[in-house]
């Protein structure tokens, strides 16, 4: 590969989203990465906190993930769904007691590879969004192999691994500030 | 004058107020205090975030924002691709805001037009490009906003767009007002448009907003000024170009976005979308 030439563009700083968002990003099903219900889906869910632990109900999340064979989805139509495209991105608002909800199946990866959501969190009060990554809990040879995960300590670590419900879904919660706070990312 | 929280109401309104009610005067110097801190630690080597997430001039982050350093990753594929879009995902309709009930709505008509673009200047194409905004009178048809300013029966505030070839995207809409809100006493919100990016790569996604040439409110704003540099806050306003005005029917602005995004952004992904 060739060497990356230095950039000629100053980025456009972000934002905090505002309290007001929900009528100007909302569309049908945004959260229905698939249709509930359809072979092989999921809840993936949690809840949102500030430093209090007190949960953020004007927070908003969204998901990006491969399918459950590890392909990426290139088709067109996240934002005006059909229905049966996997198009692997979804958006989710919390709701008053700061828990967001997607349907959507297991991502894949790579072979030897940890599967993982790319998250984006959201909210009034942050005044930027925030990366992070929810790893799926199974594959634990190729989470000890991850090259994120082995640079972090214990504590950190645990708050990237989203844990398996009884019933097959996935619960992910995302912690803003203090007692096991989450790690976030800059690339 | 005030209007009773809705009994629909998404959360308490009372969320909404800072419990400490500081004056104007003592926000702003919070502000100023703040952008020379952040001026002193940079130049003295350290590495700070463009727009501060520890910046409590704005009281509701106090307890939002993160007290660690993010965590720098080489992004995997997943992350260096994003959603796809098109135009069958948006409705031609959706770029104007002026057209989407069936009366003309109140207030200054303007177009905002740009492109987005990569830091190396390259156009994204078929990006996704949502907005929303208060109407002429600074009232945002969302449900939690309770300030006593007439709706416009005739204006949502929302709209979406595709970038064309170039990069491009363009909306008709009208000039949002100025708007009070609880982060102090007599705070206000200097006039903006909120935009909603996606680039090529999931880490180029961005929320931001659009303001106004030559605002009053700029220097007392702790929204605007959670950017700690004035060159960056500059960026984030729209210019008035009598170009895009058009005659006898809107003002216009120019409104470019450069998305960031690590060097690995640099490599054009195997298939083009
Ligand atoms: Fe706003």
């Amino acid at each position: 590969m060739s060497a990356v030439p230095p950039r000629t563009h100053t980025p456009t700083p972000g934002q905090t989203v505002g309290p007001f968002f929900a009528f100007g990003l909302q569309y049908p099903d945004m959260n229905q990465v698939v249709h509930p219900h359809s072979p092989g889906s999921l809840v993936l869910g949690g809840t949102i906190t500030d430093g209090n632990g007190a949960a953020i109900p004007d927070a908003l999340v969204e998901i990006w993930q491969a399918d459950s064979d590890g392909s990426i989805p290139r088709a067109r139509g996240a934002c005006r769904r059909d229905g049966h495209t996997f198009t692997g991105f979804g958006r989710a608002f919390t709701t008053d007691e700061g828990r967001y909800e997607f349907w959507t199946r297991d991502p894949g990866a790579e072979p030897g590879k940890a599967p993982f959501f790319a998250v984006i969190v959201y909210a009034r009060g942050l005044p930027n969004k925030l990366h992070t990554r929810a790893y799926l809990p199974e594959d634990e040879a190729a989470l000890a192999a991850d090259p994120l995960l082995a640079g972090l300590a214990p504590d950190e670590r645990a708050t990237l691994i989203a844990s398996r419900t009884p019933e097959g879904g996935l619960h992910f919660d995302i912690r803003l500030q203090g007692e096991k706070e989450t790690v976030f990312l800059a690339y | 004058m005030t209007t009773p929280p809705s009994p629909t109401a998404a959360a308490p309104e009372s969320l909404l107020a800072a419990p400490d009610q500081a004056s104007q005067s003592a926000i702003t110097a919070e502000i100023v205090a703040a952008h020379a801190e952040a001026e002193r630690r940079v130049a003295a080597g350290e590495q700070l975030p463009t727009t501060m997430y520890d910046f409590p001039a704005y009281r509701s982050s106090i307890l939002r924002h993160p007290t660690k350093n993010p965590r720098l990753v080489d992004p995997e594929t997943i992350e260096l691709l994003s959603p796809a879009f098109g135009q069958r995902d948006v409705a031609a309709i959706e770029s104007d805001l002026t057209l989407q009930h069936t009366g003309e709505p109140l207030g200054e008509r303007m177009t905002v037009e740009g492109r987005l673009l990569d830091s190396w200047g390259r156009p994204l194409r078929n990006q996704l490009v949502e907005i929303w905004q208060a109407n002429a009178a600074g009232r945002y048809i969302h449900q939690r906003d309770q300030h006593p300013a007439p709706l416009d029966p005739n204006f949502t505030g929302a709209g979406r767009a595709i970038t064309d070839d170039d990069g491009r995207y363009r909306f008709t809409t009208i000039k949002p007002g100025p708007y009070p809100w609880r982060n102090h006493v007599n705070a206000w919100r200097p006039a903006h448009i909120h935009f909603s990016i996606f680039g090529s790569s999931f880490t180029q996604r961005i929320i931001t907003q659009m303001y106004f040439p030559s605002d009053p409110l700029f220097a007392l704003d702790p929204i605007y000024n959670s950017i700690r540099s004035q060159k960056d806050r500059e960026r984030l306003i729209g210019v008035y170009d009598h170009n895009l005005t058009s005659p006898e029917f809107s003002m216009g602005y120019r409104f470019d976005i450069v998305v960031d995004g690590p060097d690995a952004t640099w490599f054009e992904p195997e298939e083009e979308n």
